[in-house]
């Protein structure tokens, strides 16, 4: 067995993980001073927490996995109506209620996976279309629990027994920064570890993958029912900080909504998804005020610039910003820039 | 002497349509073999390997590895047992590092790859003996390098080195040197040389002369069926050979 | 309760209209595996400027002329500046930049033509109703049948018996051999495209009885058309003709006999469809 030579990967590890620290403090520190500065747009930021959140679960499936869906508007209304009608018939405790729908979601996200995670391409793109239909017709027909068009408005408790949901919307806020900060941190850790290295390589190249001996089927329903777990989560917490919930949450429109976010703030860099949301809720709410279709135009203008231009979206130019920054630092105080 | 074959394979038929591209057949790999496959192109020697790693279904047949019927398997399933193959076209990882295509491999083999929150330990483990493969076959030195990056000889080395991660005991080379320019083809063939002993190997090949070094024993596939199988000097003298790869018969 | 006949004959007129806008797709995704999300769009394009021109006085042939021949240049010059980059680009990048194409197309049109439905009057020879022995039976519907039937006949003679459907065929089944061959697979595809596209105008123009012309039209009927893509598999005329065919005819009956859940019965189908036969009903020869 010849000499295990000095370990790259133990080097790179370390010497970004100094620099990580600054960086990752960055956008949470962003969130909380907007807590205190925001006055009466809080209920903005919390309708970009958890877009931030929904975007973060589809990268985890089409970013990381490479799980090709415009059906994950599916587990966002899924999430949201099963918070709603728990605390309708079931009890109003908010973190309970999310809990079970984001269970729920996942039981319902593993179910339909295993039945589509088969197939590819068009194909599969196709089935969760036709998944996210189906379920938006079934409640538009059960209107009597779902409220059809109409939706459904109820209460919610006070969170963790304490702190009870007010008027300005602050309790929201909070509430929906700590389940973000929550699945945050799961998420980072999984796609750095074994597990999400081994989607990167089913993203790239399945036979290869399977050449190894990596059941990519189970993989793929395992990343998928986590990943709409999440986005259950985000569309149960929309559903509980406005204590409403509509039809709208399962149409495909939010499913595409997800995806555009994703793709403005670039695939595979989780805060990309913090970007990519704040400035859609932000181009939305300002468009939509111009004019209802301006906002469709900027938003696919924004995708194809993004799609033509920006490979790795907004991230990737931050990122290039950022090296330039750092070997420029580095440079002027005197450390030795990366090879 | 007389253990049982690593891979025994028995009648093993493929049709598509009327084309028969598997003729019922048979093969035996003890412990340690080193045979070679030969035989015209569309001879149906890659989809023989296909049959046997799982990728494609035969119509009719068995296959036994270490003993174990491995029929109906599906590919993924057949690798922890101890097969492994590298393909005639590269399948490689093309935008990650050569070292992350090996240790993705490993951590596989080692069933880390479930692991969803820890990282660090174990996967410095996979790295680590990434390195010690990569080293084996020679290119260490190219470890952070994409594959994108490197030249073709040592995308072909670095298939044979993930194969060799896996730590199989019957190993399946689909032309390894395929296409390579002839400089780099001699490195590929002294890894052949240096391959474990313990390792059954199968190796697809159109160049003679590899063929006749490394292999103990040669099997010809024409048309999916075998022709004939020997010792390599058995096959150099057979006339029906000749025929095949000149198209007349021996003089 | 209304007739299996006219079930059957609605269904088939919805089925034409189907096939129509969707043949274009289906080639073009066969030929050059792209995905075009798009495809709505010049649909609705060709509807709507037939619409505005009929309102506004032009003679219904030279409106429906006029807006095919639109929705073909539309077709080139996206074609030509934003297609053209994404051949080698990959699934997702395709999915996402035709999904923003869509958007664009839908902005574009409300601003120049406002967000109200377009109505598409038909000429007096064409409206009324015609006696079918039976039951009278409008005249449109009979003409929307008819429309169908010669351009899936003339398309397919197209493909099958020209040069240009030889090369076509070709270059699906294996392009890389087909330029080894001399094909100019690049200007084969320029063609196609810009024919899908004229084709999937005048769809939108005869179908705007059955499919509204409304701002959202480009990404509601999207599911629809791929559906027919999918379902008939990819680059498979015959399949598209098929797949639009039952489809159109399965979604009327639904209409007609289960109102409140025509549609899911639609998808349920679609789904179970799909999972059983993943590369459509008739399958690229490069799947198997």
């Amino acid at each position: 067995m010849t000499d295990i030579p000095d370990k790259p990967q133990a080097a790179a590890l370390a010497r970004s993980s100094r620099f990580n620290v600054l960086w990752h403090a960055v956008p949470w520190i962003v969130a909380i001073a907007f807590y205190y500065t925001a006055g009466g747009f809080l209920s903005l930021g919390t309708s970009i927490l958890v877009m931030i959140l929904l975007t973060l679960s589809l990268d985890l499936a089409l970013g990381y996995a490479g799980i090709i869906t415009l059906g994950h508007a599916a587990f966002f209304g899924f999430g949201a109506y099963g918070a709603a009608l728990f605390s309708l018939h079931v009890n109003t405790d908010p973190v309970l209620g999310l809990l079970v729908a984001t269970a729920a979601t996942a039981v319902f996200a593993a179910l339909t996976g295993m039945l589509i995670l088969h197939t590819q391409g068009i194909t599969l793109l196709m089935l969760t279309l036709a998944i996210s239909v189906l379920l938006y017709e079934a409640a538009n027909r059960a209107y009597k629990i779902t409220g059809g068009d109409d939706g459904l408005q109820f209460e919610m408790g006070p969170v963790l027994g304490l702190f009870r949901f007010d008027l300005w919307g602050k309790t929201a806020y909070l509430y929906a920064l700590a389940v973000l900060l929550v699945w945050f941190i799961v998420a980072w850790r999984m796609v750095q570890s074994p597990f999400g290295r081994s989607l990167d390589g089913i993203r790239q190249s399945p036979p290869r993958m399977k050449a190894i001996g990596t059941p990519v089927w189970w993989r793929l329903v395992a990343i998928y029912s986590i990943s709409a777990a999440m986005a259950g989560t985000a569309g149960a917490l929309s559903a509980q900080t406005t204590r409403f919930v509509g039809l709208n949450t399962l149409g495909i429109l939010i499913s595409g909504i997800a995806v555009v976010m994703l793709v403005l703030g670039g695939t595979r860099r989780l805060y990309g998804a913090f970007l990519g949301a704040a400035i859609y809720v932000v181009v939305q709410d300002y468009a939509a005020k111009v004019n209802p279709f301006y906002w469709m135009f900027v938003i696919g203008a924004l995708l194809m610039a993004t799609v033509l231009f920006l490979e790795n979206g907004l991230m990737g130019i931050m990122d290039k910003v950022g090296t330039l920054a750092r070997d420029q630092l580095r440079r002027v105080f005197g450390q030795p820039s990366q090879p | 002497m007389n253990e049982e074959p690593i891979l025994s394979v028995r009648g093993l038929c493929k049709n598509f349509g009327a084309l028969a591209v598997a003729q019922s057949i048979d093969l035996d790999l003890p412990r340690g073999a080193r045979v070679g496959l030969i035989g015209p192109n569309g001879a149906g020697k890659t989809t023989f390997v296909n049959l046997l790693t799982g990728v494609l279904r035969p119509d009719a047949g068995s296959i036994r590895l270490g003993g174990v019927s491995i029929d109906g398997m599906p590919p993924e399933k057949r690798v922890p047992r101890g097969l492994a193959r590298t393909h005639q076209i590269n399948t490689l990882l093309m935008e990650e590092s050569a070292l992350d295509n090996v240790a993705i491999a490993i951590a596989e083999r080692e069933k880390h790859a479930w692991r969803m929150f820890r990282f660090g330990r174990q996967w410095q483990q996979c790295c680590d003996e990434a390195h010690a493969r990569l080293a084996e076959v020679g290119i260490a030195d190219v470890a952070d390098r994409r594959v994108s990056q490197l030249p073709y000889g040592q995308q072909r080395l670095l298939e044979i080195a993930i194969a060799l991660s896996l730590k199989p005991s019957v190993l399946l080379l689909d032309e390894p040197a395929a296409g390579v320019p002839s400089a780099e083809s001699r490195v590929i063939h002294e890894v052949l040389d240096r391959l474990p002993s313990g390792i059954a190997i199968l190796i697809i090949e159109h160049d003679m002369d590899v063929v006749f070094r490394f292999a103990r024993e040669i099997v010809v596939l024409v048309r999916g069926a075998v022709l004939t199988r020997g010792t390599p000097a058995e096959i150099a003298k057979n006339p029906d050979v000749r025929a095949v790869y000149l198209g007349k018969s021996a003089a | 309760m209304t007739s299996a006949i006219v079930i059957l004959l609605d269904g088939i007129a919805y089925g034409m209209v189907l096939f129509i806008i969707s043949v274009g797709l289906t080639v073009t995704m066969g030929l050059m595996r792209v995905v075009n999300l798009a495809h709505g769009g010049f649909a609705m394009a060709g509807g709507y400027l037939a619409a505005v021109m009929v309102v506004a006085g032009v003679p219904f042939i030279v409106a429906v002329i006029a807006a095919t021949a639109a929705a073909g240049l539309l077709g080139a010059l996206c074609e030509l500046t934003i297609f053209r980059p994404l051949y080698r680009k990959g699934e997702l990048a395709q999915v996402l930049m035709t999904f923003g194409l869509t958007f664009v197309m839908i902005a574009a049109l409300t601003a120049m033509f406002g967000t109200d439905i377009k109505r598409l009057p038909v000429p007096d020879w064409l409206g009324g109703l015609v006696d079918l022995g039976i039951r009278p039976y409008p005249t449109y519907r009979l003409f929307l049948i008819a429309v169908g039937l010669i351009l899936a006949l003339a398309l397919w003679l197209i493909i099958d018996r020209s040069l240009y459907g030889a090369k076509l065929r070709a270059a699906v089944d294996n392009p890389r051999i087909a330029r080894a061959v001399g094909i100019d697979v690049n200007k084969l595809f320029t063609i196609t495209f810009v024919g899908g596209c004229a084709l999937a105008g005048f769809g939108g123009i005869v179908g705007a009885e059955m499919l509204p012309l409304e701002p959202f039209y480009a990404l509601r009927y999207l599911v629809l058309f791929l559906v027919v893509v999918a379902v008939g598999g990819h680059g498979s005329f015959k399949g598209s003709f098929f797949a639009a065919l039952t489809l159109g005819i399965i979604d009327t009956a639904g209409k007609y006999i289960w109102p409140e859940i025509s549609a899911f019965i639609m998808f349920t189908l679609v789904f179970v469809l799909l999972l059983w036969r993943p590369y459509g009903l008739i399958p690229p020869k490069a799947a198997a």
